[in-house]
Parts: C-alpha cells; sequence; structure tokens
C-alpha cells in the first residue's frame, strides 16, 4: 500500500497555506521516485497548527505542523512519512492535548476522513443511521430525535424532535426539508468545516429527516462567501444519488446576505426573491417552502442525526447539562491565541473554554470582553467568564435574553473600545436589516446616530440609547432588529466606562 | 457567443427550475463578471417576473453587481472576530492602498475564518488569514507582478 500524506484542504489550511503545501508535498515524492496517496482532508480545527500534516503510521495518525511549503523538503529528510523525528513533529494526532480534551461527536470524522470518499465516510460508520431509518416507521426516527433531547443549533434552540412532529403530521402531497449553512455569525465556522470535512454527514442526515417527516426534496443554502464548502458539497453530491435513494438534494448559493439566515427570509430566497422575513403563523413547519410544510434546521442539527439514529437517543442524551443534551462544536475566535474547533458536552465555563482551551489572548494582553453567540450575541466582560455553557445559563444572563447561538465565540483584549463594538452592532443591523419593520430599519440607522453622539461627548443621550433598544427589542417582527439591542445594552451596563 | 446571447442561454437552461431567479443570476455573474443592465428585461420575461422585481432582487444582495468590477476583487472581513485582531486598520490600510487602482475593494461580513484573522478573500476563491498591512502590501505587489 503507498503511504498516505494527508494535507487539509479545509479553507482555513488554505488560508494559511495548505495548498502550496500540498503541491510541494506531490512534487517532492515525484522528485524522490516515491508513490505516495494525497488526501485533502479536512482540519482538526487547531488552527495554530495548520497546514497540519498528517501521514499515516501503523494505522495511527502522526501529526506535523504548522508545515509551510519550505518545510517540505526537510520534513521527507526527516522520513516523516514513517514518522521520523523533526522540530513540526506533534506525536500522534488524536493525543494532542487540545484534541484529546475533547468529546468529538457530530465533528468526529472531520479531518479523519477524505471528504471526497463515500467509501471512506461509510467505512468509518457513516450511512449506520440511515440504514437504521430506513427500517423504522416515521413516527419512530421522529421519538428518537424528540427523546434525545437534540435542540437546533442554528441559534434559537428549539427541540428539533418537535418541529419534525409539526411537519410529520402535516399533511401534504410534497414536504421538503431545508438545510441551515448560512453561517452567517462572526466567529463561527463549524458548518463550514463540516462541509469541507465529512460533506456526507450532513447528506445522511437530511436523508434520515426526509424519512422522519415524508419529504423527497432536500435544498442546502450555503452563504456565497464560502466557495470551498460549495465544492466540497457538490463533489459529495455528485457521488451520493445512489446512496440517498429516492431523496434529492439540491444546493443554493446565498447572495451575501445576513438575514437570510433567517429561516423563513431563506425560503424566499430560495423561491427566488429578496431574503425578507415572513410574518409567522404560519411557521414553516405547516407552510414553508413553495407553501409545502418543511423542514428546516441548521446543518450541526441535521449533521448529528445520523449517530442519534445509529447510537440510540440515550446514548447522545448522556451528554451535556440539565436541558441542553448532547455536544456542541464551540469555535474559539478573535483575539484567542489557541483558536479553533472545541466539540465538547454542554456545561463547561466560558473560562475553561476561553483559558484552558484558549490559552487566553492572542496579543498577550488581559481578556476584557467575550462576544458569544455571533453579532446578536451579549458581550460579557470578565466577571461573567464562570457563566456554564448552556442554553437556559445564557439566557438567564443579566436579563438580557442572550443566547449561545451557533456556538461562537469572540475574545476581545483590553484595547477593545467597547462604545465602538456598540456602534458596530447597530450599523450591522443597519446594513443587514430586511426593511420590513420600522424600529429595526431606522432604529439602527438612529442607533449608530445616537452612539456617535455619545462617543463625542453628549452623555445625556445613553437614555436615549436605551430607550431605542426597547422599542427595537419589542417592535421587530425577527432576532435581526430584536436581539442587536443585547451587544448594545450588554457593553452599555457592563463597560459603562467605554460611553464616558 | 456575445453577452446577451449567453444571458439567453443561461435563462433557457435553468427557468424551469423552482425558484430559478438566484441560480440564474449566480450563474449570469460567474460568466460576464456582472449582470448587465439590459439582461433585466430577458430574465423578467424568461422568469414571467417584472422587470422591477428582477432588479430589486440583484440590488437587495450585496453579492450581485450591475457593473463590471475591477481586474480584481478583493474583499476584507469586517466583521466582529477580525475586528478584534486588527481588521478596522487592514481595511483602512487597504482602502489607501487601492484607492485609484483597478482593484475593487468590498467589505465582507466574515468568511469563516475568525481564529485566524484579519481574513480577506481574493477574486472569489483565494483566502489569506493573519494579514497585516505588510503582508497586504506584499500580496497586492505579488497580484499585480503576476498580471
Ligand atoms: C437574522 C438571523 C440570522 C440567522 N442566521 C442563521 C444562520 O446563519 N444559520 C442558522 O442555522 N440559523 C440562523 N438563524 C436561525 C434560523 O432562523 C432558524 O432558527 C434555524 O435555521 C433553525 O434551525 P435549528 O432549529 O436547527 O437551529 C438566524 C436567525 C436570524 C433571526
Ligand atoms: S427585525 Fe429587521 S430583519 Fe427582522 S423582519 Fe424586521 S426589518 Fe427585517
Ligand atoms: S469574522 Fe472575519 S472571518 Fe469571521
Amino acid at each position: 500500500m503507498k503511504p498516505t500524506i494527508l494535507v487539509p484542504g479545509d479553507a482555513a489550511a488554505l488560508a494559511l497555506g495548505a495548498e502550496a503545501v500540498a503541491a510541494v508535498v506531490a512534487s517532492e515524492a515525484a522528485q524522490r521516485g516515491m508513490a505516495i496517496e494525497l488526501v485533502r482532508n479536512g482540519s482538526r480545527g487547531m488552527f495554530w497548527l495548520e497546514p497540519l500534516v498528517d501521514v499515516v503510521v501503523g494505522g495511527e495518525r502522526i501529526a506535523y505542523g504548522p508545515v509551510t511549503a519550505a518545510d517540505v523538503p526537510g520534513l521527507f529528510d526527516a522520513g516523516f512519512i514513517s514518522g521520523g523525528a523533526h522540530p513540526l513533529r506533534l506525536g500522534p494526532t488524536q493525543q494532542i492535548p487540545y484534541l484529546a480534551r475533547q468529546q468529538r461527536v457530530t465533528m468526529r470524522r472531520v479531518g479523519c476522513v477524505d471528504p471526497r470518499s463515500l467509501d471512506d465516510y461509510l467505512a468509518n460508520g457513516g450511512g449506520a443511521g440511515l440504514a437504521r431509518a430506513r427500517a423504522m416507521p416515521a413516527a419512530d426516527i421522529v421519538r428518537i430525535v424528540t427523546d434525545s433531547g437534540l435542540r437546533g443549533r442554528g441559534g434559537a434552540a428549539f427541540p428539533t424532535g418537535i418541529k419534525w412532529r409539526t411537519v410529520l403530521d402535516a399533511p401534504a402531497a410534497r414536504k421538503y426539508v431545508v438545510c441551515n449553512a448560512d453561517e452567517g455569525d462572526s466567529g463561527t465556522f463549524s458548518d463550514r468545516m463540516l462541509l469541507e470535512g465529512d460533506p456526507f454527514g450532513l447528506l445522511e442526515g437530511m436523508a434520515i429527516a426526509g424519512l422522519a417527516v415524508g419529504a423527497a426534496q432536500g435544498y442546502i443554502y450555503v452563504r456565497s462567501e464560502y466557495p470551498h464548502a460549495i465544492a466540497a458539497l457538490e463533489a459529495a453530491l455528485a457521488q451520493a444519488n445512489e446512496w440517498l435513494g429516492s431523496f434529492r438534494i439540491e444546493v443554493r448559493k446565498g447572495a451575501g446576505s445576513y438575514v437570510c439566515g433567517e429561516e423563513t427570509a431563506m425560503l424566499e430566497s430560495i423561491e427566488g426573491r429578496r431574503g425578507i422575513v415572513r410574518a409567522k403563523p404560519p411557521l414553516p413547519a405547516i407552510c414553508g417552502l413553495f407553501g409545502q410544510p418543511t423542514v428546516i434546521n441548521n446543518l450541526i442539527t441535521l449533521a448529528s442525526v445520523p449517530d442519534i439514529l445509529a447510537r440510540g437517543a440515550g446514548w447522545y442524551r448522556d451528554f451535556g447539562v440539565g436541558r441542553s443534551r448532547g455536544t456542541l462544536p464551540f469555535q474559539l475566535a478573535g483575539n484567542i491565541r489557541y483558536g479553533g474547533l472545541v466539540e465538547v458536552p454542554f456545561g463547561l465555563t466560558l473560562r475553561q473554554l476561553l483559558y484552558d482551551f484558549g490559552g487566553g489572548s492572542r496579543s498577550g494582553r488581559p481578556l476584557r470582553a467575550v462576544q458569544v453567540g455571533g453579532p446578536l450575541g451579549a458581550y460579557l466582560p470578565a466577571s461573567q467568564f464562570d457563566t456554564v455553557l448552556d442554553y437556559e445559563a445564557f439566557a438567564a444572563l443579566g436579563g438580557v435574553g442572550a443566547g449561545l447561538g451557533h456556538g461562537g465565540i469572540v475574545a476581545f483584549d483590553d484595547t477593545v473600545d467597547m462604545a465602538k463594538q456598540a456602534r458596530y452592532a447597530m450599523k450591522f443591523c443597519a446594513i443587514e436589516s430586511c426593511g420590513k419593520c420600522t424600529p429595526c430599519r431606522i432604529g439602527s440607522t438612529r442607533g449608530v446616530e445616537v452612539i456617535d453622539r455619545i462617543r463625542g461627548g453628549q452623555h445625556e443621550q445613553i437614555d436615549l440609547l436605551r430607550e431605542l433598544c426597547e422599542t427595537m427589542t419589542h417592535g421587530s417582527l425577527c432576532a435581526m432588529g430584536s436581539m442587536t439591542p443585547i451587544p448594545v445594552t450588554s457593553a452599555l451596563n457592563h463597560f459603562p466606562e467605554d460611553f464616558r | 457567443m456575445d453577452s446577451l446571447a449567453r444571458v439567453a442561454s443561461i435563462i433557457e437552461q435553468q427557468h424551469a427550475r423552482p425558484g430559478a431567479l438566484l441560480p440564474i443570476l449566480h450563474e449570469i455573474q460567474d460568466a460576464l463578471g456582472c449582470i448587465p443592465p439590459d439582461s433585466v428585461p430577458l430574465i423578467a420575461q424568461g422568469l414571467n417576473l417584472s422587470r422591477a422585481e428582477v432588479h430589486g432582487v440583484i440590488s437587495y444582495y450585496a453579492h450581485f453587481r450591475q457593473t463590471p468590477p475591477g481586474r480584481h476583487v478583493v474583499r476584507v472581513c469586517c466583521a466582529e472576530a477580525c475586528q478584534s485582531v486588527g481588521g478596522e486598520a487592514l481595511a483602512e490600510h487597504a482602502r489607501a492602498r487601492l484607492a485609484g487602482s483597478d482593484v475593487t475593494l468590498e467589505p465582507v461580513y466574515c468568511l469563516g475564518l475568525c481564529a485566524i484573522g484579519p481574513a480577506l478573500q481574493i477574486d472569489e476563491t483565494k483566502l489569506h488569514a493573519r494579514v497585516t498591512p505588510e503582508k497586504f502590501d506584499a500580496l497586492i505587489e505579488a497580484m499585480e507582478a503576476a498580471r
């Protein structure tokens, strides 16, 4: 058998030079007359070590990283193909502490398998969930998903089984499954990593959802900012037709609109219109895509389903705390030393993620503020770093009604100006508002102006800013307008000195 | 094939699929670099929509453009995670560096590279991480030298 060398094709690895590394690996091997198998795997999500090159020695992966193209000849000289000693040698990949301390469930194959090979997927535990689902009545699939305690990973944390039940019970000749891979939140990249590293896992989850609710057609809506993910997905789909049976999946590319991540705006967009949020009711589960009952779930939600079917509801429910069951692939981002993907059961504290995994700030300065859950998430000061990472603890935070969102964690050091961050939150809302509600459309623009005046010294305007936030919270149709006040008021509450 | 003929053939191939408008717009822009205003009546006719509806969709989405971009398109991430590591300074530097050049500079709100910011994207597919102003200049110089 030819020795295997794995160089990630993940977008983050590419941004750090993986393409050049792969090219030199291929040319060096050729020059030395060595036959190798070069696999472009996903990333393990330890970005300070990317490009992280794996070799297979005695069935085990040995990692080298971060590798530059210039390092490659030296690696060959050191015999890295058989695990030779080299300053970049990190040892067995799975034993790297950052990975060893995680419990990879949904993301467990990412970085391990060849994302372009259905055979590799099936040889690594893929397919078992779909096989079981095919032998079950639809209602049983729904019950297993309900019993697992799985809640939506896109932001609202709604119980997935209950949503599926509604669609199953809705009588209709045609139903749809829509995967939300819009991943617009700053600080998040788990959808992207799964698409680029284990796309068949998503396809399997969607096919199971189709069986569970009686849908034969699925759509995957991926943001246009993710061309590599789209390519990986298309490549997987091209192989998966037969395996998926009668379930058909189509990829739809977004077009640079954050609000199209909101489920009804997404349906509008797939139907070929502007991404304007629909009023609810009717729920998409009753009247969704093209007016038909539609399951719409986040990518990570759907990709969590195959193992739940394969291993049972109890197995999944045993991870986690309280009403937050299972694992969440957290994403450590921003000014953080060891940024990356950390999949753990719910229940760790924010501090454990920031310091035990993240190693503190990248700049070496103290961490001052952390935004959890994307642009609509709260800014937490250091005094709240002991908050437990579960849905309930975050919803209770200081009464601001924040969430964990999609699990993105963005760290800022003490050079951050929180009034500026509050301004950005309003500005982002003004840019991305779909325009349907006045408090969101006009309020956000006013919010920017008011914060500018506060920053210019008119401190009495803080009351006005709070009033404006109230109006947006209560007068907006969707979370874009109603939750933009969360980063603003959390900044005001915890960092008042920045508004003076 | 002239550009309107290409538009017509794209519409011909795609018009029957449900929700065809966005895929059609993407394909036109990928083929021609933009969605030329004179393609709007063709699209409207092909999909049985009004011109205003088609125009409304094109202008709603930040990704679509109606005029050709510069020789290269550079998108600098302006979202929070990149802000936390100097993204704003990078964006300002990029603006000054590219002023008057034939490179189109656009903001983008997250590229999914949030642990290795500041991040940017060149011509849709080339990604760069931990971009300092110095690294930015080197990237632009390399891009210009490669012409
Ligand atoms: C402005 C806005 C943006 C959103 N963006 C996303 C997104 O990028 N991805 C996502 O999965 N959900 C997003 N959501 C949440 C979706 O509306 C919806 O709750 C989710 O797709 C449901 O799937 P889940 O139950 O599996 O989480 C967004 C919501 C709002 C209001
Ligand atoms: S809150 Fe904003 S984004 Fe949401 S529906 Fe209203 S205007 Fe549109
Ligand atoms: S915030 Fe810049 S890449 Fe995500």
